[in-house]
């Protein structure tokens, strides 16, 4: 039978070190909403969404309290919008239609976000998947609820570079449309290498075509208890460091699993997976910096990082693997600036830079995130910037990805302050020297030769 | 036929005075809900319980139940969570 020590651990755990679930995110399968008259299409879509999803937020609510653990988020992903809107869209406003339709459906079921206005674009753009990424800039400044994502490239197909020039401008163009907001439209737009199908965790989710018609999948968190761990073993070598994250992390995620399965019964939606991601956001104590800051580096960013990062990432997994039978999504430790107090300090004390940040994407997911950015930034600098990120994912067979946000009126030394789960973040330099000519070659970057297993 | 058990964690915390227990064991036998455990301590001060309960018969609905108990550790100064037993039983068992 349980004993009093482990009840009050795991109490600690959700009282003291922040831990929670961070998102129970029902995929819903749009394709059989396909209709080629854009009203219908709407209508069925909403329809769909609200029927699917109208218990969601009450059955999170009720297994948090049966549970006595917080679940943070109930949200929605959908398949790719691109292919939803192929036969009746023939216009960027057709495509902004149904974001605000997706917009009005999350808002009737009470969710805080919904993801899948998304392209998968690894090759080439059809038509409507460029349709749709050109009304993202309108459909993002349109709607409160709704996230974007574009996958530009793939270890099987190489990287579709017209994509990655487009979406530079389309980066400025949101932000520009944003402004006011500070630029909040680029907080909700992901762009993609290798994307997961399965991804519950915005803003990057969509219910992939691979899925079936519904899913249930969830994120767990728990930076805060990985750190208050390891100042237990302070000093001590690295078995001992490794060994005490994977104890951690098969914990956090056997709350995930549970949480998982009771959703997918109270439901009747089948489970699919626990995404492992340990996921920060700007409260104190909650801070994947500070847990490499634990490990013994004055701040993120110093000599060490990559190292320490790549070992926790792993370490993670391993803990992980062991507690749920379906991982997935994608299951790493996630950089955000923003979203990550201890992030923000390092930047803020110059120990951290886009470079460096870039060189740590190379060991974990997801990618270069929540970065603010000045937002007299050329397009093709951004444009750059991403096929740099997609080139690492491509090679290295993983997921990265780019939500980068160029912040109209502000310089390098200004702050931006996105709220909430958001947080607030330093302008970082970036590098200035040009990329133009590289940028406009036009065409794709073919598979890298590993690709070729066949 | 095997009763599937409901079991549920209660812990209360908060300053010791008397009738701690005796409140919540009465909230529990008004509910036709059986205690099977129960460990306490104080330490310096705090009163610190914890028991392992078998709700299946109780007769009202398990959300109704951690709310009247939150309500009840209100009254008397202390802090009151019920839980089901999974979150730590799947945390801590392999």
């Amino acid at each position: 039978m349980i004993n009093m020590n482990e009840v009050i651990e795991t109490n600690k755990m959700i009282q003291q070190e922040n831990l929670d679930v961070r998102t129970i995110t029902l995929g819903i399968s749009l394709l059989d909403c396909i209709d080629p008259d854009l009203a219908r299409l709407n209508q069925k879509v909403y329809e769909k969404i609200t029927s699917v999803a109208k218990d969601l937020v009450s059955t999170g609510n009720k297994i948090q309290r049966k549970y006595g653990i917080p679940i943070v988020n109930k949200r929605i992903s959908v398949t790719p919008i691109a292919l939803i809107g192929a036969a009746a869209c023939h216009s960027t406003e057709d495509f902004v239609t149904i974001a605000k339709t997706l917009d009005k459906a999350a808002k009737e079921v009470g969710v805080n976000f919904i993801g899948g206005y998304s392209a998968l674009v690894s090759k080439a753009m059809t038509t409507s998947d460029e349709l749709l990424i050109r009304s993202i800039p309108s459909a993002l400044d349109q709607t409160e609820r709704v996230c974007s994502s574009v996958n530009v490239g793939s270890t099987k197909t190489g990287i579709d570079m017209n994509a990655v020039k487009l979406l530079g401008d389309i980066i400025l163009q949101t932000a520009q449309l944003t402004k006011d907001r500070d630029a909040i439209g680029c907080a909700k737009l992901v762009v993609f290498c290798n994307a997961p199908d399965d991804n519950p965790f915005m803003a990057g989710a969509f219910h992939g075509v691979s899925e079936g018609d519904a899913v249930i999948n969830v994120g767990v968190s728990g930076p805060g208890v990985v750190k208050k761990a390891l100042e237990s073993v302070r000093g001590e070598d690295f078995e001992t460091l490794c060994e005490t994250i994977k104890k951690t992390a098969f914990k956090i995620t056997r709350v995930g699993q549970l949480v998982a399965q009771e959703a997918s019964k109270m439901m009747k939606v089948p489970f699919g997976i626990v995404d492992l991601s340990l996921a920060p956001t700007p409260a104190i104590g909650d801070s994947v910096a500070e847990i490499l800051e634990e490990i013994g580096l004055e701040y993120a960013g110093a000599p060490g990082t990559t190292a320490a990062l790549a070992l926790l990432n792993d370490q993670v997994k391993k803990g992980g693997v062991m507690a749920s039978s379906y991982v997935g999504g994608l299951s790493g430790a996630f950089i955000p600036v923003s979203e990550d107090q201890g992030m923000i300090q390092a930047v803020e004390a110059g120990a951290l830079t886009i470079e460096k940040l870039e060189a740590m994407t190379c060991v974990c997911s997801v990618g270069l995130d929540m970065i603010a950015i000045p937002g007299d930034t050329k397009a093709t600098t951004i444009s750059g910037i991403i096929a740099d990120e997609m080139a690492i994912g491509m090679v290295n067979q993983k997921t990265t990805a780019v939500r980068i946000i160029p912040v109209i009126g502000k310089s390098v030394g200004d702050r931006v302050e996105f709220g909430g789960l958001l947080g607030h973040a330093p302008i970082m330099p970036v590098n200035r020297f040009s990329c133009d000519a590289f940028i406009n070659r036009g065409g794709r970057i073919p598979a890298p030769i590993h690709s070729f297993k066949n | 036929m095997v009763l599937v058990m409901n079991r549920t964690v209660i812990t209360v915390v908060g300053k010791d005075k008397v009738g701690i227990i005796a409140k919540v064991c009465t909230y529990l036998a008004e509910n036709n809900i059986n205690i099977l455990d129960i460990s306490q301590t104080i330490v310096q001060g705090f009163f610190n319980m914890m028991m392992i309960v078998d709700a299946t018969e109780a007769p009202k609905e398990f959300d109704q139940i951690i709310e009247e108990l939150d309500q009840i550790g209100s009254q008397i100064g202390v802090r009151i969570r019920a839980q089901h037993e999974d979150i730590f039983d799947k945390m801590h068992r392999i």
